[in-house]
């Protein structure tokens, strides 16, 4: 049984969004263009790679299913999402506590009744280690492996290309071989060896994953003996709905008041400015502390109201993107309002009104328009911004709800892993690889953007 | 003839791929001021950037050789070259106001230019004398202000300066005049002729500008994409241009004597240099051009005396060559219906100036100061004057596109300024407007269709869409461009082009007045003939009036029936344009007139020298605004401002000193 989460519909509605600003722009020539120049890019190409990988996990985490009875195991009768059933290996493979990744025993020495009835003191096996592989022979099975997932991640790839190739040749009406000769070749505008060559990196890694995560635990445990690359797959998407649901929701308040703030000007212009103004003088962290304690409060003295843990952990996810873009919609707006004090100005809006052209009408028609390149740019660019956010809200524990998985809870969680003795390091770091990859393609991708669009930058690269 | 201060031979440029100049030969001699004519996009710039070795990235030099002096300049090395630039070879260029560092003094500025390439002599000494050189009065003050408390004019002077720090033997100026005023253009290139003649040095002026041509240079030579077409002595060039081009770009140039009549347009336009040429370049728009024209280049062939032309039919001594440029004369539109359109009483646009945290109001910008104007249906009347006397504010104000502060816009007896934005619509069916600049007058973002049929939606006048797209069809056509434009994107187009779409537009609601504001100033000689053409061709067609805004007298002579002269906010003179241009009286318009450089070099008249610049708007001169720059200004000129006065044959003027007669 399906179960749509707010943020589910959302950030869906994000990517169909996404989608239709494509196919819009697709037609559109001086959309095309900038586009254009973006596709033309290797980095941007690459990654985009990246990206397009972290959405697919974000997106499959964004269909929610009422676990059915036949469910075996706790999870009966939960919310899971579909991300959750294809990782059912790494979510029900739990251990008592912390295990190193790849290790065999835990972490930690504990006493355990012998063989001969004894107490002893020694590193338990682990649950779910790999039957019939002891220390030595771990090497050579991680490797066999890997080989094998090496071998899924190319055959993977193989599908990839051939579908990449068929379509494209359907499209220039192509021979099927040579286009994907040229695929792989290069030598169109488009660097396409540089998409598949990253495309080849990402299936090959996914590959390796898939063929180790039923039998090792790649990244690891947690405390309560949780898998740890489960966790940071988890994270994406928690990563994800703050870096794009935030943005949508300061947008619509953004690009009415910047707007009409350029274009009234007078009165409605110090009104807007006066807000904005306030607003962004007072500090950020102050806001959202006080409106997500309030939530919390809210939340506790009404536990009814909240049919499970997913969902209330699901509201306080969006409330906190609700606040996150109320601090957060001033710059964009303030950049719209400078542009559209040129942009009012400028000899065809002054024909319009010649014209007679209703006011309504020539900021949809004239003003809107030319200033969705600076939207655009401030999207991709906060992006990163807000992924970064969230961790270090969270890490304050004003953040996310503590039962929901995400990288600043990990992070918040590792503060005392580091301390123990020996260290526990790998949360830490699952959550750092995680973020650091989604956050560098994020950044490479929003500078080739912002060059393609950005009138200024537009002659200058070429 | 000394010996040529530079030899150019067979210069090739190419700037990413595509050959900007192609094989140009030139020879300036010292003490010469020789001209390199050309519409924009000709490869005139590229060939004096080549000659400073300063190419943009991507640009080349191909073949050729450059000697200045008779030292080869391509083949120095750049540190060379360096000391080269800005010493022996001075270059000044069109904006002066992008070319000096705004946080730097300006004496410090010139000392810097004067200690690299003199330093035996004192660099601040040095500054003071260039400047008093160029004629700033009172250098040793202007040495410490900073570039924004000077004009552009004087801007170009401390430009010039520079240039000459270096005493330079050759100074190449790059269209120094196009970005000033005409009275200020006199005066510098009265400047740069007095300082030629001094210094002995040679000067390579490029330019677009015919009149500027003929009253400075000696010789000149005339490129089209990227070759020299022609190249003579100045005097025989106007007498007699040899070259097609140049005979059409001569024809082109509105007047008074061709009022009523057709320019010789050159149909199309210039080629874009990444186009493949065989053949002679001027072919595709030559009205003259043969078979032979389109397959094999024209060889250099000698016409006079130090003139030479590149093209087929002086191959036979300039037989069949003589043909006359085809002037058609269309239907004179001389005295139309006179019935009062529109007329203006004390119109006033003030803007206040803002000061402090509270935004209060410190002082105003005299705009426009009460103005009277006049316009009949079927008319034209030009509002003339330089840059920042109001004449755009005036016409918007018209429009009620800015809304005046004060007085009385009557269209057909109602009182516009009077009305609120909805009681407006329906009157803005009736006036529409034009702007200067082509590529700003259009959202990029929108289909032509789309653009054109703006007023017909926004004012309710198609039903359906079906009946739109026809409106738009024939509105495209009716100016010249063929429909299937509709469903382009402005860019795609060049600017003569978008003007005349930017024509339709207006024409769409029908109006019955059109202001058009400076469109022709943006664009070439040959283009500016189109769509002034197409301007008079509308008037009769349609009998609409204009109200030209322009600081082109030429343009005036050739297409308005009245004139009204602004200087500072308020009309100074206003009349028949025979009249006036024939006889000014105020000692403003005058010195205007005497101002504009003519194309026939025959014709050199007195000209009247204004000293200083226009006065800021915000802070007007007491008395009559002219009085401090005015030749004949008495004490009275500074106590009281003169009224406007009827003279008895009809003039309107604005002086103390005009006889009533
Ligand atoms: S060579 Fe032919 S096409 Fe070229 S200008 Fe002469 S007549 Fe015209
Ligand atoms: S009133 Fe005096 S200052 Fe003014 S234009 Fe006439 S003569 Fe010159």
């Amino acid at each position: 049984m399906m179960v749509v989460l707010w943020t589910d519909a959302l950030l869906w509605l994000v990517f169909a969004l996404g989608l239709g600003y494509g196919l819009y722009a697709a037609r559109r020539p001086h959309l095309r263009a900038p586009w254009r120049r973006v596709v033309r890019s290797r980095t941007a190409l690459a990654a985009a790679v990246v990206l397009a990988a972290y959405a697919v996990v974000g997106l499959l985490d964004s269909i929610h299913l009422r676990a059915g009875p036949r469910d075996q195991g706790p999870y009966a009768g939960e919310v899971v999402s579909l991300l959750d059933r294809l990782l059912t290996p790494l979510r029900v493979h739990q251990e008592k506590t912390y295990a190193a990744p790849f290790a065999l025993h835990l972490y930690a020495r504990e006493t355990v009744q012998g063989p001969d009835g004894r107490p002893l003191r020694t590193w338990p096996r682990l649950r779910w280690a790999p039957e019939g592989v002891d220390e030595a022979h771990k090497a050579g099975h991680i490797l066999r492996l890997a080989l094998k997932g090496v071998l899924w991640g190319l055959m993977a790839w193989l599908a990839f290309w051939g579908l990449l190739a068929a379509a494209l040749a359907r499209v220039r009406r192509a021979t099927f071989g040579g286009t994907a000769r040229r695929l792989v070749r290069g030598g169109d505008p488009v660097p396409w060896p540089t998409l598949l060559g990253t495309a080849a990196l990402v299936l090959v890694v996914a590959g390796v994953l898939a063929a180790w995560a039923p039998h090792y635990h790649v990244l690891g445990t947690d405390k309560v003996g949780e898998d740890v690359l489960y966790q940071a797959l988890k994270s994406v998407r928690t990563g994800i709905v703050i870096g794009t649901l935030t943005t949508l929701v300061m947008l619509p308040a953004a690009i009415l008041l910047g707007i009409a703030a350029g274009y009234f000007r007078g009165w409605v212009d110090d009104v807007i400015q006066y807000v904005y103004t306030t607003l962004s003088s007072i500090p950020g962290v102050l806001l959202i502390a006080a409106a997500v304690l309030m939530l919390q409060i809210y939340m506790s003295n009404h536990p009814g109201e909240f049919d499970s843990l997913v969902r209330r952990a699901d509201l306080r996810l969006l409330f906190l993107c609700l606040i996150l873009g109320i601090t957060s919609w001033t710059t964009l707006c303030r950049l719209l309002r400078g542009e559209t004090l040129k942009l009012r100005d400028q000899d065809y809006v002054q024909a319009a009104h010649a014209f007679g052209v209703a006011h309504f009408t020539i900021i949809a028609r004239h003003i809107l328009p030319n200033v969705l390149h600076i939207v655009l740019i401030t999207l991709v660019l906060d992006f990163s911004g807000l992924v970064l956010a969230e961790a270090v809200l969270s890490y304050v524990n004003i953040g996310v709800d503590p039962t929901m998985n995400s990288w600043g809870n990990m992070i918040n969680g590792a503060r005392l892993e580091l301390a123990r003795e020996p260290m526990v390091w790998w949360s830490l770091a699952a959550a750092f690889l995680f973020m650091f990859g989604l956050v560098l393609a994020a950044n490479l991708l929003s500078d080739v953007v912002q060059a393609a669009f950005d009138p200024r930058t537009r002659g200058a690269r070429r | 003839m000394t010996a040529p201060a530079l030899v150019v031979r067979d210069l090739s440029v190419s700037v990413g791929g595509s050959r900007v100049v192609d094989g140009v030969d030139l020879e300036v001699a010292a003490g010469e001021t020789f001209a390199l004519l050309g519409e924009s996009g000709c490869g005139k710039s590229m060939t004096a950037l080549a000659l400073m070795r300063l190419l943009p990235p991507g640009g080349r030099v191909r073949s050729g050789s450059v000697r200045l002096d008779g030292e080869e300049l391509l083949d120095l090395p750049e540190y060379a070259m360096r000391g080269v630039r800005g010493g022996r070879l001075g270059m000044i260029f069109q904006e002066p106001q992008t070319s000096l560092n705004p946080v730097l003094r300006v004496g410090d500025q010139i000392a810097e230019a004067a200690r690299l390439h003199d330093p035996a002599a004192d660099p601040r000494r040095r500054a003071v004398e260039l400047l008093a050189a160029v004629g700033i009065p009172d250098p040793e003050r202007r040495v410490r202000e900073f570039p924004h408390q000077l004009s552009g004019g004087m801007k170009q002077r401390v430009m010039i300066a520079m240039a000459l720090a270096g005493r330079p033997r050759l100074l190449i100026a790059d269209e120094p005049t196009t970005a000033l005023d005409v009275t200020i253009q006199a005066q510098v290139l009265d400047l740069l002729a007095d300082l030629r003649r001094e210094t002995g040095m040679a000067m390579m002026l490029i330019t677009h500008d015919l009149g500027v041509v003929a009253e400075s240079a000696g010789r000149l030579a005339i490129m089209y994409a990227g070759q020299i077409l022609e190249s003579a002595p100045v005097g025989a060039f106007f007498a007699a241009p040899a070259h097609p081009y140049g005979r059409m770009l001569l024809a082109a140039l509105p007047t008074g004597e061709r009022r009523g009549g057709h320019l010789a347009a050159i149909e199309g336009r210039v080629p874009s240099p990444d186009e493949a040429l065989q053949g002679c370049r001027f072919a595709p728009r030559c009205p003259q051009a043969e078979a032979r024209c389109h397959r094999q280049p024209p060889d250099w062939h000698p016409v006079g005396p130090g003139h030479r032309v590149r093209c087929h039919l002086w191959a036979q001594g300039g037989h069949g060559a003589h043909v006359d440029v085809p002037v058609a004369k269309g239907p004179g539109a001389e005295e139309g219906a006179a019935a009062p359109l529109l007329e203006t009483q004390g119109l006033q646009v003030h803007f206040p100036i803002r000061k402090g945290l509270l935004k209060r109001v410190v002082g105003r910008v005299r705009a426009v100061d009460g103005i009277d104007l006049h316009l009949d249906a079927g008319r034209t009347l030009a509002l003339v004057g330089e840059s920042g006397c109001g004449k755009t504010t005036c016409g918007k104000a018209l429009l009620q596109l800015i809304r005046p502060t004060g007085g009385r816009v009557l269209y057909r007896g109602r009182d516009l300024a009077a009305l609120s934005g909805r009681a407006l619509r329906p009157f803005r069916r009736e006036l529409q407007i034009v702007f200067q600049d082509p590529f700003a007058a259009m959202n990029p973002r929108m289909l032509v269709g789309d653009i054109v049929a703006e007023g017909l939606v926004a004012q309710g006048l198609a039903k359906d869409r079906a009946e739109r797209r026809a409106r738009v069809a024939e509105l495209l056509e009716r100016v010249g461009i063929a429909p299937e434009a509709a469903a382009r994107y402005p860019h795609e187009f060049s600017g003569g082009q978008r003007q005349r779409i930017c024509i339709a537009r207006a024409l769409a609601v029908e109006p019955r007045l059109i202001v058009c504001d400076e469109p022709t100033s943006a664009l070439d000689v040959s283009v500016q003939a189109q769509i002034l053409n197409l301007l008079h061709d509308l008037q009769t067609g349609l009998g609409l009036a204009y109200l030209f805004i322009t600081h082109d007298i030429s343009v005036v002579a050739y297409l308005a029936h009245e004139v009204a002269v602004m200087y500072l906010g308020r009309i100074v003179e206003r009349g028949r344009v025979e009249a006036v241009l024939a006889a000014p009286l105020h000692p403003y318009t005058r010195a205007l007139l005497s101002a504009v450089p003519e194309p026939d070099p025959a014709s050199r008249r007195q000209r009247i020298h204004l000293e200083g610049d226009m006065p800021s708007p915000a802070d007007p001169p007491g008395g009559c605004h002219f009085h401090p720059r005015c030749p004949e200004a008495d004490a009275r000129c500074a106590r009281e401002y003169p009224p406007l006065r009827t003279l008895s044959s009809g003039r309107v003027v604005a002086c103390h000193h005009v006889p009533d007669g």
